[in-house]
């Protein structure tokens, strides 16, 4: 297998409702990140796309085929990723298989979403198009509220007292928010209190509105390239050393393991066994904080911490910057914002950035020379992981 | 078992699932295969629809299209035959449950969600209440 360098990355800034089609918003990234990388748009042999929901937003399909026309990028072949929240993410895992296997040597991953474009109603609907349709939907189940029984469970299970979980969930979106304020291309860029967090609307008990990531739009895309190739264009590569993907079934089916999401620990377990590396190698983690509850369930899927005590880490700090693994220093899904479709592209963006140290001082993770990303689609049903780190 | 014979037997508040010849395990929905040893052999069973709740969530946050039910109560119910379903609970305001709810006996009804124009038809779900 031929080691894969991420080249260049680029993302759009992540909105709220705006005017831009996905082609478009997708098509800022794509220039971007082929300029960082020096190639044109003849480079690129192959267009990996993630995105969920175009159909239901601007009625468009097959958006991968007019990006790349778009772009320049002209008779390519071009694939569409839909995994829910993790599209971008399977779109980067497909294009490193493919120039790890020799069959490429230069292609673009990424994605694009307008999910505030759709406006609460309708995308919280079709959002829960990623829950079980025809066993669990007609119960009224919607993305937070997988995430609030699963907060229920974890405080029943774990035997934390609601109230204590409640603020050790409004700590995570503190912590979230407080990065954000100094990411330029977040959604929400202002600080909250965990007072201001249970203050906040109650969306599905026990889950308020500052625990919920927003909907947004906004698009991600990066260059992969062979080892030969990347030498030729970058001084600065970073290499995709593991990947990891898994799936799973509906939420009731899932019963042996919630509130624990077995498919991030087999999707997780086969990233470090390729790079070779474990949880205490990772410096810099951008995982999916759609709820507040979600990132506390996922740091220790992933290893990071005991089951039933990540709350307390980042009571302590230990989940910021500085502490034992830097969690999110974009803001996250919840500050950052979450154009599904475009989501793991933006992840792998600011690890890479990170890696680079090539984000604001404010919110760098100084030396960092590892980084993971984590994205999760639906309730656990789909759940990729990447392991990037520095070649230089 | 298809989802039609399931969804027909639900709106007569007659729970299916299937029982796997080879472990004996007990699934609910239906699967083509068992879900703890893949096993093809099955045989459609009827449960009693009792159990008791897992987890639970109020929702003030509907679809398009179900606004007006709530706030209404989503609940994880441990069958007594082992399965988990999500189901509604009705008997409480959904306002007035808390933590206290989790390991409550509660028995099955059923309600019928028509479907919206995302949906492939109606379709039964469990209503829970309280056991007596």
């Amino acid at each position: 297998m031929k080691k894969v360098a991420v080249i260049g990355v680029a993302q759009t800034n992540f909105t709220a409702a705006q005017d831009k089609t996905e082609v478009e918003l997708f098509a800022e990234a794509a220039l971007e990140a082929m300029a960082k990388s020096n190639i044109k748009p003849r480079d690129i042999q192959a267009l990996f796309v993630g995105n969920v929901l175009g159909d239901f937003s601007e009625g468009q399909g097959m958006v991968q085929a007019f990006a790349a026309e778009n772009i320049g990028c002209f008779n390519v072949p071009a694939n569409r990723y839909e995994g829910a929240c993790a599209s971008a993410s399977m779109a980067v895992r497909d294009a490193f298989m493919w120039v790890a296997s020799g069959f490429y040597d230069i292609v673009l991953a990424g994605g694009v979403e307008r999910a505030a474009t759709m406006g609460t109603p309708l995308a919280t609907r079709t959002f829960a198009m990623f829950s079980d349709s025809r066993y669990e939907f007609p119960s009224g189940i919607t993305f937070p509220g997988v995430f609030a029984m699963l907060a229920h469970l974890y405080a029943s299970h774990y035997n934390v007292p609601l109230k204590k979980l409640k603020e050790q969930m409004a700590q995570v979106s503190v912590q979230s928010y407080k990065y954000g304020m100094h990411n330029p291309k977040a959604q929400m860029r202002k600080e909250v209190t965990i007072e201001d967090v249970l203050n906040s609307f109650m969306v599905s008990t026990p889950i308020q509105l500052h625990d919920c990531c927003p909907f947004s739009d906004g698009g991600s895309a990066l260059i992969l390239a062979s080892e030969d190739a990347a030498k030729k264009l970058t001084d600065k590569p970073v290499y995709i050393t593991g990947v990891g993907q898994a799936s799973a079934g509906p939420l009731s089916s899932q019963k042996k393991y919630l509130p624990r999401i077995y498919s991030r620990e087999v999707s997780s377990k086969l990233a470090y066994k390729m790079a070779g590396r474990t949880p205490d190698d990772i410096d810099v983690c951008e995982l999916h904080d759609c709820f507040s509850i979600a990132s506390i369930i996922a740091v220790e899927s992933l290893g990071f911490f005991e089951f039933g005590t990540s709350g307390e880490a980042w009571m302590k700090g230990e989940a910021a910057i500085g502490g034992k693994v830097a969690i999110n220093p974009s803001g996250g899904l919840k500050a950052k914002g979450h154009p599904i479709g475009a989501t793991g592209g933006g992840q792998v963006y600011e690890i890479v950035n990170q890696l680079r140290g090539e984000v604001e001082p404010e919110r760098l993770v100084e030396g960092a020379k590892i980084g993971m990303t984590d994205t999760l689609g639906g309730d656990g049903g789909t759940l990729v992981n990447i392991i990037l780190e520095r070649g230089w | 078992m298809s989802f039609k014979e399931f969804n027909k037997a639900l709106k007569k508040n007659k729970l299916l699932g299937l029982k796997c010849g080879d472990c004996g395990a007990i699934n609910v929905p239906p699967k083509m295969v068992c879900s703890e040893c893949t096993g093809t052999n099955l045989e459609i069973t009827e449960l009693s629809g009792k159990g008791s709740v897992k987890t639970f969530t109020t929702n003030y946050v509907a679809a398009e299209g179900r606004e007006c039910e709530a706030p209404y109560i989503i609940v994880m119910v441990e069958l007594d035959e082992g399965p988990w379903i999500m189901g509604n609970l009705i008997d409480i305001a959904p306002n007035k449950v808390d933590m206290d709810l989790i390991g409550k006996r509660v028995v099955m009804g059923v309600k019928v969600f028509p479907g919206d124009k995302y949906s492939a038809g109606d379709m039964a779900r469990p209503l829970f209440s309280f056991e007596a």
